[in-house]
C-alpha cells in the first residue's frame, strides 16, 4: 500500500469521524421527547443519581448494573409509579442500601425518574422486525 | 527501577489484575448471595472490580510498550523521568480512586465511577505517556510497523474519548438525556476500541517476536485490517444505545459498519490452518500458548459481537447478562489472554528467569483452569441472559420473577468466576515473584 493511499485513508476516516461527532452532538441527538420534564429538581436528580452511583446497580436503557430492575419506565409501569419509587428510595430493601436521603432529595430523584420515563422505552416490549434485521420500535402495551 | 520502567508497570499491572479479581469475586458473590461480605458493599465493589481490571489492561499494556520500545525497536524512550513520573501519577490516582469508592464517593459514569475531579490527573499521565510514545517513536525513518501506528492510534483515542466521556460535566450535555446517553456510549465504545487497539499492537508485537519475521506487521493485510478495526472503533459503538431514540441513521450507521466485522471473521477462519500448524511448533513456548487461548477467544466473541449487533437479536439480547458475557469474554478471553503473553515474554526476557518445572506446571494448570471456566462462565452467562431477553420481551414477567428463574445459572456463573480468580492466581503468582525478585536486586 503505497504512504499516500495510506495517508488518504487515515485521515479521510479521522475527518469522517470528527464530523460524524459535530453531528451526533448536535443535531443527531436534538431530539428530546420530553423536554418539557426537564426542571432544575429533576437536573439535581441526575448529579444525585451519579453521586449515589445507582449506575452500578440499574439500568436506564438498558445501560448500567444488573443488580436492580432497569429503572427508564419505572414511573409508568403498571403496577409500580410514582410512590412505588419514592418508597424504595427512602428506605431501601434488602439488596438495595437505605441512604438516608433528605425529602429534598428524594423528590429531585424522583422528579429525574418521571423525566426519563418520558423520554421512550426499555426495555422495548412492543416492535416489529424489519426485513434487514433492523426493527420499528412501538409505544409498550 | 532506573533500569526498566517497564517492570515497574508489569508489577503494578499484576497486583491490580488480582485486586480486582479478588474485588469481582465479592461482587458475584453478593449478586447471587444478598448480604454476602457487607463490608464493601456491592455499589462500591462493583465500580473497585471495574477500575482495577481497567488499570491492570492499561498498566500492563504501556509496561510492554515502555519496555519493547527501546530493547527491540532501537528507540530510546525520550524521557525516563516523565514516564518515573506517569507512573507515579498514575499509582497515587489509583489510591485516591480506591479511597474515594470505599468512602462512597462517585462520579457515577460506567467505567469511570469516580469523583470527576480524578479524571484530570489521570489524563494527563496519559499526555505525559503521548508524548513520551511520540517523541521516541518518530525518530524511526522508514515503515513504521502495523503495531506502531495502533498504539499511537490507542494513546490518541483514549485521550479523546477520556474527554468525550466527561462532556456530561456541560449542562448542554448533561440535560438532554438522549444526548448525554449517546455521548456516554459514543465515548465508552471508542474507549474499549482504543485499549483494543493497544492491546492488539501488543499481540502483533509478541507474534513477530515469536516468528521473527518483521515482514508480517508491514504487511499490507496488517493495514487494512488496522484501518478496519479503526473504522469500527470511530463507528461501531451504537449497538450499546439501539433503543435510544436518537437519529434513526446513527443505529443504521453502526449496524453496516459491525457488520465489517465478517471480514475479520472470515480472515481468523482462512489462516486457521496454518495458525494450526505454527501452533503445533511453538506450542512449548508459554506466550505463544496464551495468544493461541486468545484467537480462540477472540473467535467466540466475534460471533457474538456480531449477533448483538444486528437489531433483531440486540433488542433480545441488550441489557442482559449477554452484555456481560461478552465484555468478559473479551476483557479475560482476549485481552487479558494478550497482556499475559506480553507479560510472560517481558519477564522471561528482563529478568533472565527460568521458569522451573513446578512452576511452569502451576501456570500450566493455571492456563486450563481459566480458560475452561471462562467458557462455563460464559455459557452460564449467554443461557441467563437469553432466558432473561425472552422472559422480559415474550412473557413480560417482572424483574424479581426473572431473577428468581435465571438464578441457578447465576449461582454457576459466580463459581465459575472462582475457577477464572484461582487459575490466573496460579498463572500470575510465579510472574509475579520473579519481578519481585528482580526488583529487588535492582
Amino acid at each position: 500500500m503505497s504512504i499516500l493511499l495510506k495517508r488518504f485513508l487515515f485521515w479521510g476516516l479521522i475527518s469522517l469521524f470528527i464530523i460524524n461527532s459535530i453531528v451526533i452532538y448536535t443535531s443527531g441527538t436534538e431530539n428530546d421527547p420530553a423536554k418539557a420534564y426537564i426542571t432544575e429538581e429533576s437536573k439535581a436528580g441526575k448529579l444525585l443519581f451519579q453521586e449515589y452511583n445507582c449506575i452500578s446497580c440499574h439500568q436506564i436503557y438498558g445501560l448500567g448494573g444488573y443488580m436492580g430492575p432497569d429503572l427508564t419506565n419505572v414511573i409508568s409501569e403498571r403496577g409500580k409509579g410514582e410512590l412505588y419509587a419514592k418508597s424504595f428510595i427512602q428506605s431501601g430493601t434488602q439488596r438495595m442500601p437505605n441512604f438516608h436521603l433528605s425529602e429534598n432529595d428524594v423528590n429531585a430523584l424522583t422528579s429525574y425518574l418521571k423525566y426519563v420515563d418520558k423520554t421512550g422505552f426499555s426495555p422495548v416490549k412492543n416492535f416489529e422486525i424489519k426485513f434487514d434485521g433492523t426493527i420499528m420500535q412501538k409505544a409498550n402495551l | 527501577m532506573k533500569k526498566e520502567i517497564g517492570i515497574v508497570f508489569i508489577f503494578l499491572s499484576i497486583t491490580a489484575l488480582l485486586a480486582g479479581l479478588f474485588f469481582g469475586t465479592i461482587s458475584s458473590f453478593q449478586f447471587v448471595y444478598p448480604g454476602f461480605f457487607d463490608v464493601i458493599p456491592f455499589f462500591k465493589n462493583r465500580p473497585l472490580h471495574v477500575s482495577l481490571v481497567v488499570s491492570w489492561i492499561f498498566l500492563s499494556a504501556m509496561g510492554g510498550i515502555y519496555y519493547y520500545l527501546p530493547k527491540y525497536c532501537g528507540l530510546p524512550l525520550f524521557s525516563r523521568k516523565m514516564a518515573v513520573v506517569h507512573i507515579w501519577l498514575f499509582f497515587i490516582t489509583g489510591l485516591l480512586i480506591i479511597t474515594s469508592y470505599m468512602m462512597g464517593k462517585f462520579g457515577g459514569r460506567e467505567y469511570w465511577e469516580f469523583p470527576a475531579i480524578l479524571a484530570i490527573p489521570v489524563f494527563i499521565s496519559w499526555v505525559l505517556f503521548g508524548i513520551n510514545y511520540f517523541k521516541t517513536v518518530l525518530k524511526k525513518i522508514g515503515q513504521w510497523p502495523v503495531y506502531l501506528w495502533m498504539w499511537a492510534t490507542g494513546i490518541c483515542f483514549f485521550l479523546f474519548t477520556f474527554t468525550e466521556a466527561y462532556l456530561w460535566v456541560f449542562p448542554y450535555f448533561r440535560n438532554n438525556l438522549i444526548r448525554d446517553l449517546t455521548v456516554q456510549w459514543k465515548a465508552g465504545g471508542a474507549l474499549v476500541g482504543s485499549w483494543n487497539m493497544l492491546v492488539y499492537g501488543t499481540a502483533l508485537f509478541v507474534m513477530e517476536r515469536i516468528k521473527g519475521d518483521e515482514s508480517v506487521a508491514k504487511s499490507k493485510l496488517a493495514f487494512w485490517m488496522y484501518l478496519l478495526g479503526l473504522t469500527n472503533l470511530m463507528f461501531g459503538w451504537a449497538h450499546h444505545i439501539y433503543i435510544v431514540p436518537t437519529a434513526p441513521w446513527i443505529r443504521y450507521l453502526s449496524y453496516g459498519i459491525s457488520m465489517t466485522e465478517l471480514l475479520i471473521l472470515s480472515k481468523i477462519i482462512w489462516n486457521w490452518k496454518s495458525s494450526l500448524e505454527q501452533a503445533k511448533k511453538d506450542y512449548y513456548f508459554l506466550p505463544f500458548r496464551f495468544l493461541v487461548a486468545s484467537d480462540i477467544w477472540i473467535f467466540l466473541n466475534l460471533i457474538l459481537a456480531i449477533l448483538i449487533s444486528i437489531p433483531a437479536v440486540n433488542i433480545y439480547t441488550h441489557g442482559t447478562h449477554i452484555t456481560v458475557a461478552h465484555a468478559m469474554g473479551s476483557a479475560i478471553g482476549i485481552n487479558t489472554m494478550i497482556l499475559l503473553a506480553s507479560v510472560l515474554f517481558i519477564i522471561s526476557d528482563v529478568t533472565k528467569f527460568e521458569f522451573v518445572n513446578v512452576q511452569k506446571n502451576i501456570i500450566r494448570v493455571g492456563f486450563w483452569l481459566t480458560n475452561v471456566s471462562l467458557l462455563l462462565f460464559m455459557i452460564f452467562l449467554v443461557i441467563a441472559g437469553a432466558e432473561k431477553g425472552m422472559l422480559v420481551i415474550e412473557n413480560k414477567l417482572t424483574f424479581q420473577e426473572i431473577m428468581q428463574k435465571i438464578d441457578p445459572y447465576l449461582v454457576s456463573f459466580a463459581w465459575a468466576g472462582v475457577g477464572i480468580f484461582t487459575g490466573l492466581l496460579l498463572t500470575t503468582v510465579p510472574p509475579l515473584i520473579a519481578v519481585i525478585k528482580y526488583l529487588r536486586k535492582k
